[in-house]
């Protein structure tokens, strides 16, 4: 096969056969191939149909709005890349338009118009000139193999010469039809599922792209899609349980559109399994659909798992993602600022900001997220073992100044077991991007956070401090000592209480010369200790702990801890330590849902390839020519073939069909008179 | 074609596939339907319907292979023998891997896959002997290394299927979930394509080029194993929980190995083409494999590669639309492998209709690989996506 196209008689090279001339080439062909190629490429290193405040982040304003002229966000949806696929579709369809002729030609027709010549220059080529032999014996020879051998020929008599045309495997030739044919198909199927409607749309005027942050029922009617209006699209809704949708949202580059749905689908129950290791089992939401058209007041019950979609009169509906559906948590939080000691009580719902108030102004609390189960992997677990642990609830929020600056925490419920010891673990951080860093509050007898929090207030009391401290005995020292060394105590505690021990160093710093910094701050910090141990040992008697004979064991282990909790308070940023008390878990259910009526025409186009590829690889279309002329008595025979595939078995092929027509014809296994040229290289 | 040439030169008539059919046929086909029967009659508690349909067209499908190409049939008996001892060794439980002689040194998947990893190093450097040698018993011995660790493979494979549900019913499934058993998936694929062109073009010359691939492969997986950890048995996530699986990814590794098979012939053609260009009768340009082979069979690699591909690609847009809500969703991987699609479709016209030969040719299939490894490993290291459960 090559561009034998069909030419028009010289001369009359109209425009439409110049412009068809283009669009069939091979070259065309084989370029557009290769650009969809590379222009698919950018759109898999760019992470696409992210929010756009993303893009502006990662690339700055200026490159942000050149991508977003040249539709970077969104490649397959831009009118460049989908205006390359249809060139390839319209190349392909007239490359066929100009091949199916000449195929039909070959599967229907045997060219018996040969010269002798020409098929001397064949490659696969045999010529014998038989003493004593009959032409018409030799033909019935021939005739009889091409049988035998499952060829297909018809004889033409030229007057001095006789031509048998003879061909195998004319399917192969369907492969190509098959094939190409299967491109267009698929590519007209692929478009009509492709964003082509609303572009349609939103050109005519007739549909509006959102951007803002609106609820459902607040949308104007120029975002919103009735049911019908177009054929193909695929959006998504969250249902927290117990609730119900009859719209979806249609995402479209930085905003949405909604789209209503005949029906409504109710999500009943939500529920994820874990495997022992951790990872997620199964995505199972229980739905109901209402369709008082369709189902009367019988709602329909499915269950919709990923991989088992659910598919209602066309609309196709998938598990696709899961979330929080507005849990109720009871909270409790403990001042971590303030001399109080108390709790205060409080509740909300995941989703919900709450005003709280803040020492240094007005606080927004945004309760963003409830996790029932935490997976993780054991924390002492040496490398390579994979042992995991459930630590329980957890719950997400942010604070969120009135800057808007926000930090994000991560609070789990319940304490953690730690090299031996139990904590109530508190993550936060102040930037997105940041890895947390986590509060250990150590858990009292009780598993409490309370008793490290009534110490933690004690500190801040300078009331308290004042009076326990300003006259406290240094034995062994005068008055005027006393008094200094109390005061410098009492000062430094409230270093480490608003600066943590860095504060302690940063002072020393200040005001000790450089010869002698090392020797102060280890100093101070002895200082420092000894009085928070003072303090603490203050707390475990008010507890009604027996503490004249020394702390126990376990006390001065949770000492430690909380002096090492205190030297993160500083930088942890909250005013209060946010404890979830209780809750009520309310799931919700990512649905997707599509529809695409485009599926079926790409399905056939499909099986049109699949048939396609393999006809066109795995059968040959084989031609042989036999070329018969009575020379006074003798008869000279030329044999000479070409297959469009699998070259080197036609060249066996052919050997053993020269052989086998010699040895009919003469009765002899082979003779020097075999003129044939097995070629090792194709065409 | 099955018949050699002598018995064709000898024959008059060509005798028909059927024709050819002897006693030995028929006991293959019975014993592998026994096999299969017997198989699905022990498991038949983890299967849903789509899953027996894929067994049954499994079953046909060896039958025709080990009718359409002999050695499968020894190659498949071996390995399954072996899986089946190794079963039996085990019974139901999973801990005596550590303890049973055979499981622990041989037969248990971890065992089978470094033997098979092993041999194939071996036969690699054993191949490129016996071309510069030309000896016809280290020929021989490569490719015994070969067939012997491609069985080892197949084994450890299959003892790893049944291992996966000793660990928990829930968490079995087919080793092909992931990049550690799909590279153990790739060497095999690969072997067993070289080891068909070695038989049907009668030549081992090819054998090194085909191994230093695979070598390549055991490389990583070395790697993967030691540095990352990543041999142990990992339940299936959600989205991997389908037959789609079964097929779609054996599919896509009949066509990766497929190019990179075509990718070494391509490497091999340069080489000698540039012997040949530089010393005509220097040592190089006699022992390599002669350029119309390496042709001929980087060009039936490829065509085997692009539909088999074709097929995987069909496969995993058919599951897209019942996983993911629609047959393309062009995330990453799925991009990928239509640029890989492409590309070789671009490779094929240039060949067939442009009658490209030669040289550039070579250099495109030796190029094409570094697209498809993209495709393969790239996309998983570099791009995230739907398919990111493949990540390193
Ligand atoms: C997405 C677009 C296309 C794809 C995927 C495609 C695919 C293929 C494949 C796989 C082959 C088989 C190569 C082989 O036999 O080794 C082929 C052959 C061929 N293609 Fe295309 N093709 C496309 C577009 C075109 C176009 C636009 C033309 C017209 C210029 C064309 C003309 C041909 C011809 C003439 C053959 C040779 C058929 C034969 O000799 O049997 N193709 N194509």
């Amino acid at each position: 096969m090559n561009d034998t196209a069909a030419s028009p008689p010289s001369g009359r090279h109209t425009l439409s056969w110049v412009v068809l001339e283009f669009l069939g080439s091979m070259n065309l062909a084989i370029t557009l191939l290769v650009i969809v190629a590379v222009a698919s490429v950018i759109g898999t290193v760019l992470q696409q149909n992210q929010p756009y405040p993303d893009y502006i982040l990662k690339f700055g304003p200026f490159w942000f709005d050149t991508f977003l002229q040249l539709g970077l966000y969104d490649v397959y949806g831009t009118g460049w890349f989908i205006s390359i696929l249809a060139f390839l579709i319209l190349s392909t369809s007239v490359c066929i338009y100009r091949q199916a002729p000449i195929l039909w030609r070959e599967m229907t027709r045997f060219r018996t118009q040969v010269r002798l010549d020409s098929l001397r220059g064949f490659h696969q080529r045999a010529e014998w000139q038989w003493l004593n032999q009959r032409p018409d014996a030799a033909l019935q020879a021939v005739t009889d193999l091409l049988q035998k051998r499952g060829y297909r020929w018809q004889v033409a008599d030229h007057g001095d010469h006789q031509v048998v045309a003879a061909v195998k495997g004319r399917f192969n030739r369907l492969g190509y039809l098959l094939t190409h044919t299967a491109i267009v198909v698929i590519g007209i199927g692929g478009l009509l599922d492709g964003n082509l409607w609303l572009k349609i749309k939103e050109w005519r005027g007739e549909l509006r792209i959102e951007t803002r942050d609106l609820a459902a029922r607040d949308l104007p009617p120029e975002s919103r899609l009735a049911p019908g209006t177009i054929p193909a699209f695929r959006g998504n809704v969250m249902l927290p349980e117990g609730s119900s949708a009859n719209f979806i949202f249609l995402r479209v580059r930085d905003g949405f559109v909604l789209q209503e749905l005949p029906f409504a689908i109710e999500l009943k129950d939500f529920q994820v399994a874990y495997y022992d290791t951790g990872q997620p089992k199964s995505f199972v939401s229980e739905v109901l659909i209402h369709d008082q058209e369709h189902l009367g007041d019988q709602p329909l019950a499915a269950t919709i798992r990923v991989n088992h979609p659910l598919v209602y009169s066309g609309y196709a509906i998938y598990q696709s993602d899961f979330g929080d559906g507005g849990s109720k948590l009871d909270l409790q939080a403990w001042p971590l600022a303030a001399p109080r000691p108390e709790p205060v009580a409080a509740k909300g719902e995941v989703g919900e900001a709450l005003k709280v108030g803040g020492s240094s102004g007005a606080l927004t609390l945004e309760l963003d997220s409830f996790r029932l189960f935490n997976l993780l992997p054991e924390p002492d677990a040496q490398p390579g073992d994979r042992r995991f642990r459930n630590f329980g609830p957890s719950f997400g929020f942010k604070l969120r100044d009135a800057t808007g600056e926000a930090r994000e925490y991560f609070n789990y419920m319940a304490p953690v077991q730690m090299e031996g010891r139990w904590f109530h673990i508190s993550g936060m951080r102040a930037q997105p991007g940041d890895p947390f860093i986590y509060l250990h509050i150590p858990a009292d007898a009780k598993s409490s956070p309370e008793r490290f929090l009534r110490f933690n207030a004690r500190l801040r009391d300078t009331d308290w401090l004042r009076q326990r401290f300003e006259h406290a005995p240094v034995p062994g020292e005068n008055a005027d000592f006393q008094r200094d060394f109390n005061r410098v105590r009492l000062n430094l505690l409230e270093l480490v209480t608003q600066g943590g021990f860095n504060a302690v160093a940063e002072r020393a710093k200040a005001v000790v010369p450089a010869d002698r910094l090392q020797e102060a701050t280890t100093l101070y910090l002895n200082i420092v200790r000894d009085t928070l141990a003072e303090v603490f040992v203050e707390i475990l008697r008010e507890e009604g702990l027996a503490v004249e004979q020394g702390i126990g064991e376990q006390e001065e282990a949770f000492f430690n801890d909380a002096v090492s909790a205190l030297a993160v308070l500083p930088t942890y940023g909250a005013p209060f330590y946010l404890q979830l008390a209780g809750f009520q878990q309310v799931e919700a259910s990512g649905l997707q849902i599509t529809r695409s009526s485009g599926a079926v025409v790409v399905y056939i186009g499909f099986a049109l390839l699949t048939l396609g590829v393999f006809v066109m690889f795995y059968t040959s279309y084989r031609r042989l020519w036999i070329w018969l002329a009575d020379e006074d008595g003798a008869t000279r025979l030329a044999l000479a073939g070409v297959a469009n595939r699998r070259q080197i078995e036609f060249a066996d092929e052919f050997a053993g069909l020269a052989a086998a027509l010699e040895r009919r014809v003469t009765g002899r296994a082979s003779s020097e008179s075999i003129n044939q040229e097995v070629s090792e290289s194709c065409r | 074609m099955s018949v050699t040439r002598e018995a064709m030169l000898e024959s008059w008539e060509q005798p028909s596939w059927v024709e050819q059919l002897n006693a030995w046929d028929g006991v293959w086909a019975l014993l592998v339907v026994v096999g299969s029967v017997y198989a699905w009659w022990l498991y038949r508690s983890y299967m849903d319907g789509y899953e027996v349909a894929i067994q049954i067209g499994s079953t046909l499908a060896l039958i025709v292979w080990g009718q359409y190409w002999k050695p499968a049939r020894l190659f498949t008996l071996a390995a399954a023998v072996l899986a089946v001892l190794a079963l039996w060794r085990y019974g139901a439980d999973y801990e005596l891997r550590k303890t049973s002689f055979w499981l622990k040194y041989f037969l248990e998947s971890q065992a089978a896959f470094m033997w098979m990893s092993a041999l194939y190093v071996l036969a690699t450097p054993t191949y490129f002997a016996a071309m510069f040698t030309r000896s016809e018993f280290v020929g021989k011995t490569a490719t015994a290394l070969t067939w012997c660790a491609t069985v080892m493979g197949l084994t450890g494979l299959l003892v790893r299927w049944r291992e996966s549900y000793l660990l928990g019913a829930d968490i079995g499934h087919i080793p092909v979930s992931n990049l550690y058993e799909v590279f153990i998936l790739f060497a095999l694929i690969t072997a067993l394509l070289y080891l068909f062109y070695e038989d049907r073009h009668r030549t081992r010359s090819m054998g090194g080029f085909a191994l230093l691939a695979i070598s390549g492969a055991v490389g990583f997986l070395l790697w993967y194993t030691f540095d990352r950890e990543a041999h142990h048995i990992q339940p299936l996530i959600p989205a991997l929980q389908s037959y789609w699986m079964k097929i779609h990814v054996p599919a896509n590794f009949i066509g990766y190995g497929a190019f990179a098979l075509a990718a070494m012939m391509g490497t091999a053609y340069l080489l000698r083409a540039g012997a040949e260009s530089r010393r005509p009768d220097g040592l190089l340009a006699r022992v390599l494999p002669p350029l119309d082979l390496l042709d001929d069979v980087m060009y039936k690699a490829i065509a085997l590669g692009f539909a088999a591909f074709t097929i995987a690609t069909i496969l995993g847009a058919l599951w897209a639309a019942e996983a993911w809500g629609g047959y393309w969703s062009w995330d990453p991987k799925e991009t990928w492998a239509l640029i890989v699609w492409l590309n070789y479709a671009a490779w094929l016209h240039l060949r067939m209709t442009k009658g490209w030969r030669g040289a550039p040719m070579a250099w495109w299939a030796v190029i094409g690989l570094f697209v498809t490894l993209f495709a393969f490993l790239g996309v998983n290291m570099f791009l995230s996506g739907l398919h990111s459960y493949g990540s390193l």
